[in-house]
């Protein structure tokens, strides 16, 4: 009774027994996903961070010459390759907002490495770069008679081959994404800027990237968390080798897990987590605000 | 004779977009269209196009693939399912926040967002730790299971942002109406969110297709496992038959991009409108 008299308070305009039927269908249709955020969510990772929590793990992890190995590659798989890839998706933006036709064509089959699997498409560039009758070597060898690298033997270059190829599969998303962020500039802001006699430089100093500025950075963030979790790119490509010289945390996790070692697997993950939380909550908070959304556009 | 040279200026980076982008793709047509050991000569077409490949493939004659059709349907078994449950389980979650405004949805929204936001690789481990204890391992439901929470977070949150754009009339018009949520839900909100449910049928479906380290971390036997799995078991031997990788491949690459294809203005207005947010 006096619930019933607290909601009527609360909400005048509408009758208790009214709010109480839509009450119950808000708590009943947000049961489905609440269960697979509880089962699948928090109990795993309270279970894996309870398997994480012995500190021999730790030490055992900080002597393993290859999880340092693998926090510098990740280091620079994350910074190089997400920055490369997103200074070549803001060129192509411009490119793929023209209208000419063969450029729209292009548009639909630049989307390709995105809408496919990763495996077919990762294992046929493991197979061009195989040194000995790969495509790229046997061309290197027809045109100039000279043996082309060893490409995946030497672990810096195939770490670059690995980022090439996490830029190869993920730059039609974000390419995507910038197109979108450029369509939303009012075209008057351009036709202003040609009356006034801008270069394409100018306009691009001056109106292109002010309004795409806050999109290229968050973006670029959020990239930088995925790429933490690139699995795909260095697994398939490499897995781990020359000598577990090209792991990245997200395959050392994985390594140590088919190695049974689930606790320094466990252990990987933590040591990852002071990086990804907090760009992950930065993020959160910034995509749940209604308002900095809408001034998005699109 | 400008616009002639401007456009020269454009092909300057169309080329290279155009052979950079097909290049893999190319490379896997070539072996899967040319007789054995000619992919290796190092020849730049197929001098001798052959569906010999395709044959030996879809008839399941070779020691690698034969449970290749088992395979594919396990796939497309695993897709489908998380796809549906993908898309009930997120389109009821988005309806109480958005629309029924239910107490503590915030908080939900936030923690689907703070799920999505943690990289898939490193979910993987604990998620397969817990699949054990709730004895799914080795049962197609753990992967599908996974697929529906990898996939939810995303279709939340599009499907969050595309109905708080209805009308809050609706709503109330509704209600003067004396209609029940669940009216509300099946006769008006449902039949408003048609494109961004198949935006996200479409998403979630392709990710389950496509997935390969939940696959392979969930699923050992090999009549359950998924063809990317079985793909990617070629890679244990040095001599496996490349062409016929290939040629498996170019089949299980076929029907994402088809699907893809078929509902990409969707995708497009879909998914792109939920990403530039922020």
């Amino acid at each position: 009774m006096t619930t019933a008299t607290a909601s009527m308070l609360e909400h005048p305009a509408i009758t208790p027994k009214r709010m109480d039927a839509y009450a119950k269908w808000g708590l009943l249709l947000i049961i489905p996903y609440a269960l697979v955020f509880c089962i699948f969510v928090i109990y795993p990772v309270f279970y894996g961070l309870s398997l994480a929590s012995n500190p021999e793990s730790y030490r055992k992890l900080f002597k393993d010459p290859v999880f340092f190995r693998s926090v510098i590659n990740t280091f620079i798989f994350v910074v190089v390759a997400v920055n490369v890839k997103f200074l070549i998706a803001l060129v192509l933006s411009g490119f793929f907002i023209r209208t000419n036709w063969w450029i729209k064509i292009l548009s639909v089959i630049f989307i390709l490495p995105w809408a496919v699997p990763s495996i077919p498409t990762i294992l046929s560039i493991r197979f061009m770069l195989n040194p000995e009758w790969g495509v790229i070597n046997t061309t290197i060898f027809n045109l100039t008679g000279n043996d082309g690298p060893n490409w995946l033997n030497d672990p810096w270059i195939a770490l670059g081959m690995s980022m090439l190829t996490h830029i190869w599969k993920s730059l039609p998303f974000w390419t995507l994404i910038l197109i979108a962020g450029r369509l939303a500039i009012p075209a008057g802001l351009y036709e202003a800027a040609s009356v006034d006699g801008a270069t394409s430089w100018q306009k691009f100093k001056f109106v292109t990237w002010p309004s795409l500025k806050t999109l290229y950075l968050t973006s670029t963030i959020l990239s930088m968390i995925w790429t933490l979790g690139d699995f795909n790119s260095v697994y398939l490509l490499t897995g781990g080798n020359p000598a577990d010289l090209t792991h990245v945390m997200a395959t050392l996790g994985i390594r140590y897990l088919r190695l049974d070692q689930v606790d320094m697997a466990m252990a990987t993950i933590v040591c990852a987590l002071p990086f990804v939380l907090p760009l992950a909550y930065y993020m959160m908070r910034r995509l749940s605000k209604p308002t900095e959304a809408d001034a998005v556009g699109a | 004779m400008k616009k002639f040279l401007s456009e020269g200026k454009l092909l300057l980076i169309g080329l290279p977009v155009l052979l950079w982008t097909m290049l893999p793709i190319y490379h896997i047509c070539l072996f899967a269209f040319n007789a054995k050991d000619k992919g290796f000569s190092g020849k730049l077409w197929p001098s001798d196009p052959t569906l010999q490949n395709i044959g030996i493939v879809v008839q399941q004659k070779h020691f690698y693939l034969t449970h290749f059709w088992s395979q594919i349907g396990s796939s497309l078994l695993i897709a489908l399912t998380a796809g549906a449950l993908t898309l009930f389980v997120a389109t009821t979650a988005a309806f109480a926040i958005s629309r029924l405004r239910v107490p503590g949805g915030r908080f939900v929204m936030n923690a689907a967002l703070f799920t999505y936001l943690i990289p898939a690789a490193f979910l993987a481990v604990p998620m397969y730790k817990a699949m054990g204890t709730y004895g799914l391992l080795n049962n197609r439901w753990a992967l599908i299971l996974a697929m529906v929470t990898l996939a939810s977070p995303y279709a939340i949150w599009v499907l969050k942002q595309a109905s708080d754009k209805l009308p809050l009339e609706l709503d109330e018009a509704a209600k003067i109406d004396g209609a029940t949520p669940w009216q509300l839900f099946r006769l008006v909100y449902l039949p408003l969110m048609v494109p961004s449910l198949v935006a996200i049928g479409t998403y979630a479906v392709l990710l389950a297709w496509n997935e390969y380290l939940y696959a392979f971390l969930l699923l050992s036997r090999e009549e359950h496992q998924t063809l990317a799995v079985a793909l990617g078991h070629f890679l244990n031997a040095d001599d496996s038959p490349w062409e016929l990788l290939m040629t498996a491949g170019l089949l299980y690459a076929l029907p994402p991009a088809i699907l893809y294809y078929v509902f990409r203005k969707y995708m497009v207005g879909g998914l792109t409108a939920g990403a530039t947010k922020g």
